[in-house]
């Protein structure tokens, strides 16, 4: 059933190649499966949302893409490049950033600076040339205005957007999403979400972005991949062939109603096995 | 409509800024009137043998004391300035070794297994426990008596950073880790930043028992300070001397700590708003 795939026929920048990952915690009898054998191919550019319940491994799928953690068995390919597998330590870098659920603009610089941190940190610019491009980056992306004041003064929505400028400015060649949105309220939520199209159209990175919102993943991307929970397994990959550039409206079209319908009862069974197993974050 | 309803929105917060000004001004006015309503009691209390039954000098005996005998006395500016230097000495080299300390506990499990029993172990030794060790220990008086300043400082300030490490976000040291980060990098950019508002927190704690373990230790063991200047108003049964002494003392330690407020505040522009939603118009 499985056809070995192979990142062959993906080119370019930003070719992310899951293969066959697994990671087990713990040995023994108490030992713990959170991912077993998921194997994604992602296109440059191609933005892929992955969605399931709480506990699903969606985290620890992420976690070791970020270089945070190792896989037990399989790697992860950035462009032909092997950037995860079993043995090596884990070691995150600026090809491979992350956008945290709460939030980790650091508090002690202002926007500008907190964006031009990561090519001075490199040595790849010095310090004035990179505060230069970070300040065209905000400019090309709106956020000027919030140049000089430090993240708590500006609203979460802000906060996000500016860490999404942070990751682009580094050119990384995927852009990991953890959930950036959950805990906005519903109106912030559909701002960002009309914001993050607008940045994607602009700046078309390879983006994968961990959800549990279906209706969120299927607005937003060209590809909706759900998870079963635990030990976490590719469950649906389904194509969004919704027409870009997007705008918010789409989610009140036939189309999305159309993918919805297909992929509700994928996402509505796990989150209820989920449940079942004791889980009762539900997505 | 819309510019309408701006100018107002502006009128009206104008208008509750000057409301808090004038509140704050009626704090401090309360303020005010408490201490002179204060010493006034004090004054009459000691006038007519009330209180300390006419053992105790009053304020204004005090004050014209301190004038006639303290105010261009070199030697007493002199003890202002011994103290001062004994507590700026000691305070720094307790944030010196402590905050090092504190974040090594917070980072590295190996080294907090090891010598954190230890520390737990010295911790509750109160610092005047140290007085005859330290003065057997050190060479001099005064390197004992600034030893058992920087006690009194170093292990709340040790505590206060190691829980700080504690609270800084995982997520900071993972983004500055995928920006290209080193680790001493991130000891120095991430952790020394994120912890500036619990090393201030530590030092507001740390600058008050720094000033009340010198005080203790120059009565033991010292000639000059302003502990010892309390002490010899009382050997020579002039309260008005140690009053003097006392409220040089208060005196001394309220500047200081106003002095970390101002530094907290120069350093840590950037956590304004958090200390505004605390609530801490100090």
């Amino acid at each position: 059933m499985n056809a070995p795939a192979t990142d062959t026929a993906v080119t370019g920048r930003g070719a992310v190649f899951i293969d066959g990952v697994s990671k087990t915690y713990g040995s023994g009898p108490g030992a713990v499966e959170a991912l077993s054998a998921c194997t994604l191919a992602i296109e440059p550019g191609q933005f892929v949302a992955i969605v399931g319940p709480s506990g699903c491994g969606k985290s620890t799928l992420i976690n070791i893409l970020a270089g945070f953690d190792q896989p037990t068995d399989g790697s992860i390919r950035i462009d032909g490049r092997v950037v995860a597998r079993p043995g090596d330590p884990p070691r995150p870098g600026p090809d491979r950033l992350v956008v945290f659920q709460h939030g980790a603009l650091f508090p002690w610089m202002t926007v500008l600076d907190n964006v031009a941190y990561g090519p001075s940190r490199q040595g790849r610019l010095s310090r004035a040339e990179a505060r230069r491009e970070a300040s065209a980056l905000l400019q090309r992306l709106g956020l000027s205005p919030l140049a000089d004041r430090y993240p708590a003064q500006i609203s979460s929505g802000g906060q996000r957007r500016v860490e999404i400028a942070r990751a682009l400015m580094n050119d990384p060649a995927v852009l990991i999403l953890d959930e950036p949105f959950r805990a906005m309220d519903s109106l912030t939520k559909q701002r960002m979400h009309a914001t993050v199209l607008e940045m994607h159209a602009l700046i078309p990175k390879t983006v994968l972005f961990v959800t549990h919102d279906l209706d969120e993943a299927l607005l937003l991307s060209d590809r909706v991949v759900v998870m079963t929970t635990r030990p976490g397994r590719i469950k649906l990959d389904v194509a969004v062939d919704l027409p870009r550039p997007r705008g918010v409206e789409v989610a009140a079209g036939e189309a999305f109603l159309a993918l919805k319908r297909r992929t509700h009862e994928a996402v509505y069974e796990e989150a209820r096995r989920a449940f079942e197993a004791g889980e009762r974050e539900l997505a | 409509m819309q510019a309408a309803s701006l100018t107002d929105g502006s009128a009206r917060s104008s208008a509750l800024a000057r409301a808090r000004r004038l509140s704050l001004g009626r704090a401090q006015w309360r303020g005010a009137i408490a201490i002179v309503a204060f010493v006034a009691l004090w004054q009459a209390g000691a006038a007519t043998g009330l209180i300390g039954g006419g053992n105790l000098a009053s304020p204004w005996e005090s004050f014209l004391v301190f004038l006639r005998d303290y105010a261009g006395d070199a030697a007493y500016w002199q003890g202002w300035l011994i103290s001062i230097q004994r507590v700026v000495l000691g305070f720094v080299v307790a944030q010196v070794l402590g905050v090092p300390l504190g974040i090594l506990f917070g980072t590295s499990r190996r080294f907090r297994r090891l010598v954190f029993p230890v520390f737990e172990l010295l911790r509750p030794i109160p610092p005047l426990a140290w007085v005859p060790l330290s003065i057997l220990f050190w060479p001099t008086t005064e390197s004992s008596i600034v030893f058992i300043t920087m006690l009194g400082a170093f292990f709340i300030i040790v505590i206060n950073v190691f829980d700080g490490v504690r609270s800084v976000p995982e997520a900071y040291v993972w983004q500055a880790r995928s920006l290209g980060a080193k680790p001493w990098t991130i000891v120095r950019r991430i952790y020394l930043p994120a912890l500036l508002p619990a090393i201030a927190a530590g030092m507001t704690l740390g600058i008050t028992v720094t000033w009340n373990v010198l005080i203790a230790a120059e009565m033991i063991a010292s000639d000059a300070g302003l502990g010892r200047l309390t002490w010899e108003g009382y050997v020579s049964g002039a309260s008005a001397v140690v009053i003097v002494g006392m409220v040089s003392i208060g005196v001394a330690g309220a500047l200081s700590s106003a002095l970390i407020v101002w530094l907290e505040r120069r350093l840590t522009p950037w956590a304004e708003d958090e200390r505004r939603r605390r609530g801490g118009s100090r």
